[in-house]
């Protein structure tokens, strides 16, 4: 995983709530074998009219989002299918971080493994980003060693989000790697609880 | 001892290593594996050479895009490369796999439970967020991303924090013609598609307690449509019997040990939830989704709102936007909506009491002209079973068609999709934009109510039926 630690970009708004996977990645594209170049599917069926045809009134279709790499979206983000499909296709379109009031939990995890930062800021603070987000020059600055969002304008808010996968995030680690630093506990539970 | 909930006895059973400051990490007892979030975890192990750690805890089956028609005809050289993909790494990986040839094959969560590789106080997950369905014996089992079902391969557990604990009480009697299917519609109705985000949801109640084992899946399957990761339901006698004598279950005096195992798990009396939330049953009626989430919908002797009916600006939006996908009118009755395409399947809906009450309604009748329906069973045992009971032939001689087990037209991965623009009666679990094809237009509903849908060719009350059933 790539590291994640500060990040400052142009920012496009959705302003939808329950954007579900189904939308951020149809199936149709979700028959690849590999976790690359699901970019170009990304919102497929509001992106495009046709195969050749962008849809011009689609948000990220818009000249003042091109090249945004933070995503501003409503309540619960992401739900639906667990397909990780979604964070690989927001990334490889070239998103680093989504904020929004709420996510689905599947999508929230399959972000954070991924490098995607999912934020969570208050309804409030969104309605203001969507808002600023129409002009093609704002710029959002996330730092997550500081677990804080802010802008050039005055706009300084702080986040949550779980230390244990805020460090993996910072340092860009394989879970699994960690994981079998704790063999000798797996190994002791399977001894006691499931042997094979 | 304190009274405790399932939910914190069956974690509690799990924790592998605990830590002030991080997740816990959970033991997972069976690992379900299909072949669409799959591969890319494969790929995973191969790069850093790693192996699967438990393959004996581990299963697989391909559903997703499997074609329901000449099953061995793939004729989508990608899903074909996906379906290969899933045999060459059970092989190489020794996973026992259910392949298109097998009788075993089916929807990963109707399979689980039939073969009785779901048991009660096991720790269950899947790439697939439907696998809260199989909750319903008393399991933890939830969905996950590819990068989890990976580390569940090559390390059999998970770092989770233990979600909050949620009570669904269903109280009362539900009146004829109502179905588990509706319960759930309801719940999702009243109260949102996100208020179970972070919690896992127990179901309890009268209501549940005399559902079937088939009927509380149901319910289960769909605790993520209302945002819970896991649903579930404390074990009683009927999970006991449902799952003796299936074949991954213990057998003899082994099975009668693990049922007494299996009824400590129950949540205690007095044992107390960070929330509960409580249904009165007499008030659910048939429901029907008209929007693009399952929590847009309406009994079916209602009408299709209008976004002024709605408090906040949001909801307003959304309400629009789902009836200008839908080409709804506001104010229209739910009984003068039209079907084109009628689907009975999916993890929802596709087991053998969902076929036995559709086929029950469908009985001597014939499809409406200008409808296509369709019933593809859960499992390739479903079919067989509904074959032997005659079921078959009732659907195939009123119009249907019968097919093969697989997900099919719930998310139109394989060959069955319905157009742009067309309506379909849907007993799946998800109404999203596209989900069914591009442009087309779903409505969850029971399998009854699918199933008077194609006779009549638009939405009837299934109530209303039911009495001219009765002879």
């Amino acid at each position: 995983m790539q590291p994640f630690t500060i990040h400052k970009g142009r920012v496009a708004g959705i302003d939808r709530s329950n954007i579900d996977t189904d939308q951020i990645i149809p199936k149709q594209f979700l028959k690849r074998i590999e976790r690359t170049g699901f970019g170009k599917f990304l919102f497929y069926d509001w992106r495009y009219i046709d195969e050749r045809t962008l849809n011009p009134d689609f948000e990220l279709n818009r000249p003042e989002n091109e090249g945004a790499t933070i995503l501003v979206a409503n309540e619960n983000f992401g739900c639906g299918s667990s397909r990780e499909h979604a964070p690989w296709a927001l990334q490889d379109y070239g998103f680093k971080v989504i904020i929004a009031p709420s996510f689905a939990d599947i999508f929230y995890n399959n972000s954070l493994k991924n490098g995607l930062l999912p934020i969570r800021l208050n309804k409030q603070d969104v309605e203001y980003l969507l808002e600023q987000s129409k002009r093609a020059d704002y710029e959002l600055t996330i730092s997550l060693e500081e677990q804080r969002v802010y802008d050039e304008k005055g706009f300084n808010r702080t986040f949550v989000i779980d230390p244990y996968r805020k460090q993996l995030l910072l340092k860009g680690w394989d879970e699994i790697d960690l994981t079998f630093v704790y063999e000798p506990y797996i190994v002791e539970y399977e001894k006691k609880y499931h042997s094979a | 001892m304190t009274p405790k909930t399932i939910i914190e006895k069956i974690w509690e059973n799990h924790v592998v290593y605990r830590e002030e400051g991080k997740p816990d990490l959970i033991y997972i007892d069976l690992h379900l594996v299909h072949e669409v979030t799959s591969p890319q975890a494969f790929e995973g192990l191969r790069q850093k050479g790693r192996k699967v750690r438990r393959p004996d805890l581990t299963f697989a089956t391909m559903d997703h895009n499997v074609p329901t028609l000449n099953r061995f005809v793939v004729k989508d050289e990608i899903a074909k490369k996906q379906i290969t993909a899933l045999e060459k790494n059970c092989r190489e990986f020794s996973i026992p796999l259910a392949d298109l040839s097998s009788p075993e094959q089916g929807i990963v969560h109707v399979i689980g439970p039939e073969l009785g590789l779901t048991q009660p106080g096991k720790t269950i997950v899947c790439g697939d967020s439907h696998t809260s369905t199989h909750g319903a014996f008393g399991a933890l089992a939830f969905g996950i991303g590819t990068s989890e079902v990976e580390h569940v391969l090559a390390t059999q557990t998970l770092w989770q924090h233990r979600p909050k604990t949620l009570e669904i009480r269903i109280n009362g009697h539900l009146a004829d013609g109502v179905t588990a299917k509706d319960v759930i519609l309801a719940i999702i109705h009243r109260y949102g598609v996100d208020i179970g985000t972070g919690y896992i949801i127990e179901f309890t109640g009268d209501v549940i307690r005399s559902m079937s084992m088939e009927e509380r899946m149901t319910i289960c399957n769909m605790a993520i449509e209302a945002g819970a990761r896991a649903g579930l339901v404390s074990p009683d006698e009927k999970t006991f019997e449902y799952l003796r004598g299936r074949k991954y279950v213990p057998k003899g005096d082994e099975f009668e040990k693990a049922v007494e195992r299996w009824r400590q798990l129950a949540t205690d009396e007095g044992a107390t939830y960070d929330r509960t939330l409580e249904i009165d049953a007499s008030t659910i009626a048939p429901m029907v989704t008209w929007g693009t989430t399952p929590s847009m919908s309406a009994p079916i002797d209602r009408y299709v709102p209008h976004p002024e009916d709605f408090s906040n600006d949001t909801e307003r939006k959304a309400v629009q936007l789902a009836l200008q996908y839908m080409g709804l009118k506001p104010g229209t009755p739910m009984t003068e909506i039209n079907v084109q395409h009628v689907f009975i399947g999916s993890c929802t809906n596709s087991r053998i009491s969902d076929l036995r009450a559709a086929a029950e309604i469908v009985r001597g009748k014939k499809v409406a002209p200008g409808v296509r329906a369709l019933v593809v069973p859960g499992s390739q045992a479903v079919k067989r079973r509904a074959e032997e009971e005659g079921l078959a032939k009732i659907f195939i001689e009123a119009g249907f068609e019968w097919r093969d087990s697989g997900c099919s037209m719930c998310l139109g991965m394989n060959p069955d999709t319905v157009p742009e623009g067309e309506h379909c009666a849907s007993t799946s679990n998800r109404n999203f934009e596209g989900r069914q094809g591009k442009g087309a237009r779903t409505h969850l509903v029971s399998p009854k109510m699918a199933a008077a849908a194609a006779i009549y060719g638009r939405f009837v009350d299934v109530r209303k039926l039911q009495s001219e059933l009765v002879r």
